[in-house]
């Protein structure tokens, strides 16, 4: 092997190897929604998170705006206390509302933000006033069920009566 | 009869021990070498050249074995995710199960199971057969350190490669998987790398496969080196180092990668 | 006097289920020629490595050129390894590298010579073993006589004050056989240096070298000039000289009686 191959070819696989990565890095993945670009983290307190993860995305109007970065039972109120990190360039105002949403059936949970009218924003340490919690599809179906039942019960004491 | 029974366990718990013990005077052994390699390591970049052509060696012959079974394996699980995403009307996350299982898993493990038995296995019997042939001693004998000079390189040469090879496994898999699901099967192309592109995180997914393959090549490198330096200076001595290399590598890359997917990917 | 450049004094050396050097003493003065002869086994090689440093004596002294070679750093180790050469019983060659890159081997890693010394300085040395024809040729390509010498001018490159030689004329037919012999004496006279040769090759050796010493089962058995040996009559040096099959060491390896091994016999107590 020369010296001049040997040279040649070290460096065509050194080239081929970083065109892979780049193409991984570039084609196949994407920088999650919150790169290092700075951050302010917020809390919302919700009675049920259902099945929402650390790194599940924070939405509103449907764009990622953050990432959840941490879930505590805050066990002074038996509430779960969920802190996400918001991307600095997005601001709501203090009274919007935080949910906990499904996309699709059967997908995974994200928080949705649904903006308010205030003039004050959120800023870095806040909480989230209004929250609503999880749809658990047990409850929702065990509710259902219930109505249904109670509904009837309605029907027959209305007939005795 | 007392005596006898005495004799069979301690002749039964020694064989028990014996393994343990020369294991650990071996790991003993490794961990020193490792030191050693590690302070002549300078070495591999003072003369880059020495290390080059231990990347030819170790890294551009493993090219092709790589590239084809990367290409193989990325179409057979397009083939087997088609087959059970489409059950479940969703076959249009094909690219997010191929790219996932590659970039996350098959890239550095099957990467370094073949580079192993192509790359490690060559390392030991080179410095397996330099060793049964004298020219370790020649050159200690001519005050050149044979761990600077031979066995440095090396290293340096498996732990480079590794992670490009890695990445190209996964690159031509996903090439692979592409293939079978869009020209084959008649996927959406758009669907298939939008899909995927949104679905794979750079920094999560990307990066972790990334240091998967690092510490692989680490592990092989040096298991490869190792088991080269301390063969029995025979032609069975080196043949078995060999097969050693290969044996342990496929062990430790899979030990390995239990440990470090339970710390990478624990939150999700 | 000066100062001899090798001593051994009391050494003893041994793996850890066996010994392979019990008690040996020997002196080698500048200039001179040495054979080492003993049977297969009998810690001559071992005894190379004693003086090159590579081994550790465990108890007793060796001293190259002042230095007692066991109590050396690493660092020092190397400095002396400087002024040492070996040829190994088969070359040892290195075979990724050519013939010319082999012998340009120790001058690259040790001095910083310019290129253009270091390729003057090759072709010397290859002219002096007569292979400056091969220099273009891969270490496979060498017969074993030629390989040999390749790796005597390696071992040359650097002057060095102390040659040794390992088994230097095993295998080699006897054309090459006095090829190397008159080379190694040769060097020797011109580099000023002393030469260690380790064989068991008696008729050959006999006839180049100045001083022998004899080991068997990790001892100094006899010594003497050339002369003197042929003249021993010590039984285990006429056994060696006139290849005797028994004698005082024995062609049978110590075991139970024969009869009994075979079960002709029945063991009586």
């Amino acid at each position: 092997m020369k010296r001049g191959m040997l040279d040649f070819w070290v460096g065509l696989f050194i080239a081929a190897g970083v065109v892979a990565i780049l193409f991984l890095a570039l084609r196949v993945s994407s920088q999650s929604a919150l790169p290092a670009r700075s951050t302010y983290n917020v809390t919302a307190n919700f009675d049920n998170i259902g099945g929402l993860k650390v790194r599940a995305p924070v939405k509103s109007a449907g764009v990622v705006v953050g990432r959840v970065t941490n879930i505590e039972l805050d066990t002074s109120r038996y509430v779960a206390k969920v802190t996400m990190a918001l991307d600095n360039h997005y601001h709501f105002s203090r009274d919007s509302s935080a949910e906990i949403l499904t996309s699709g059936l059967l997908g995974e949970q994200y928080i949705g933000i649904t903006p308010g009218a205030d003039d004050k924003m959120l800023t870095a340490g806040s909480t989230f006033k209004l929250t609503s919690s999880a749809i658990v599809l047990e409850q929702l179906i065990s509710r259902f069920l219930f109505s249904k039942a109670e509904d009837s019960g309605d029907k027959t004491n209305a007939g005795n009566q | 009869m007392t005596d006898r029974t005495g004799n069979f366990f301690v002749r039964f718990f020694s064989a028990i021990g014996e393994p343990f013990t020369n294991a650990f005077i071996k790991t003993g052994f490794a961990g020193r070498f490792l030191l050693s390699v590690l302070r002549h390591s300078p070495t591999a970049l003072t003369r880059f050249r020495l290390t080059m052509r231990e990347i030819w060696f170790a890294g551009v012959l493993s090219v092709l074995i790589i590239v084809v079974s990367g290409l193989f394996v990325g179409m057979v699980l397009a083939l087997q995710g088609y087959d059970t995403l489409s059950r479940f009307g969703a076959s249009s996350a094909l690219g997010v199960l191929v790219a996932l299982s590659l970039v996350r898993e098959l890239g550095p493990v099957v990467g370094a199971l073949l580079f192993a038995s192509r790359a490690g296995s060559a390392i030991t019997a080179e410095i397996g057969l330099m060793k049964a042939t004298e020219q370790l001693s020649a050159m200690e004998m001519m005050a050149v350190n044979p761990i600077a000079r031979v066995v440095v390189p090396k290293f340096w040469g498996g732990v480079i490669s590794m992670p490009l090879l890695a990445a190209m496994f996964s690159a031509m898999g996903i090439i692979g998987g592409y293939l079978i699901g869009v020209q084959l099967l008649g996927l959406d192309s758009g669907i298939f790398w939008s899909q995927m592109q949104s679905s794979v995180d750079l920094r999560f997914d990307v990066m972790n496969g990334v240091i998967k393959s690092i510490a692989f090549g680490i592990a092989v490198s040096l298991i490869a080196v190792f088991e080269g330096y301390d063969a029995p200076p025979t032609a069975e001595g080196v043949s078995g180092a060999t097969t050693r290399t290969v044996v342990i590598s496929a062990l430790v890359i899979l030990g390995l990668d239990v440990i470090l997917t339970a710390f990478m990917f624990r939150g999700i | 006097m000066t100062s001899p450049l090798v001593q051994l004094d009391r050494v003893r050396f041994g793996y850890s289920d066996r010994d392979i050097l019990t008690d040996v003493s020997l002196t080698i003065a500048r200039g001179q020629m040495v054979a080492i002869m003993g049977g297969s086994g009998s810690g001559k090689t071992t005894l190379l490595r004693l003086i090159g440093g590579q081994v550790r004596a465990q108890s007793g002294t060796v001293q190259v050129d002042g230095e007692d070679v066991g109590k050396l750093s690493e660092s020092r180790m190397y400095a002396m390894r400087r002024k040492l050469g070996m040829l190994f019983q088969f070359g040892a060659l290195f075979t990724d590298l050519s013939v010319y890159d082999n012998v340009a081997f120790p001058l690259r890693e040790r001095t910083n010579l310019p290129e253009t010394v270091v390729r003057d300085l090759v072709l010397m040395k290859l002219q002096a073993v007569g292979l400056r024809g091969a220099s273009n040729l891969m270490p496979f390509e060498l017969s074993g006589g030629m390989a040999r010498r390749v790796a005597l001018a390696r071992a040359i490159a650097l002057d060095p004050m102390l040659m040794m030689y390992d088994e230097p004329f095993t295998g080699l037919d006897p054309i090459s056989l006095s090829t190397i012999g008159q080379l190694v004496r040769e060097l020797n006279d011109a580099l000023g240096a002393a030469s260690i040769i380790v064989t068991h090759d008696v008729a050959e050796s006999l006839a180049l070298v100045d001083y022998v010493y004899f080991l068997s089962g990790g001892r100094v058995v006899g010594q003497g000039t050339p002369d003197e040996i042929r003249a021993s009559t010590e039984p285990f040096i006429k056994q060696f000289i006139n290849g005797e099959r028994d004698g005082p060491l024995p062609f049978h390896k110590p075991a139970p009686d024969y009869a009994l091994d075979l079960g002709l016999e029945q063991p009586h107590d």
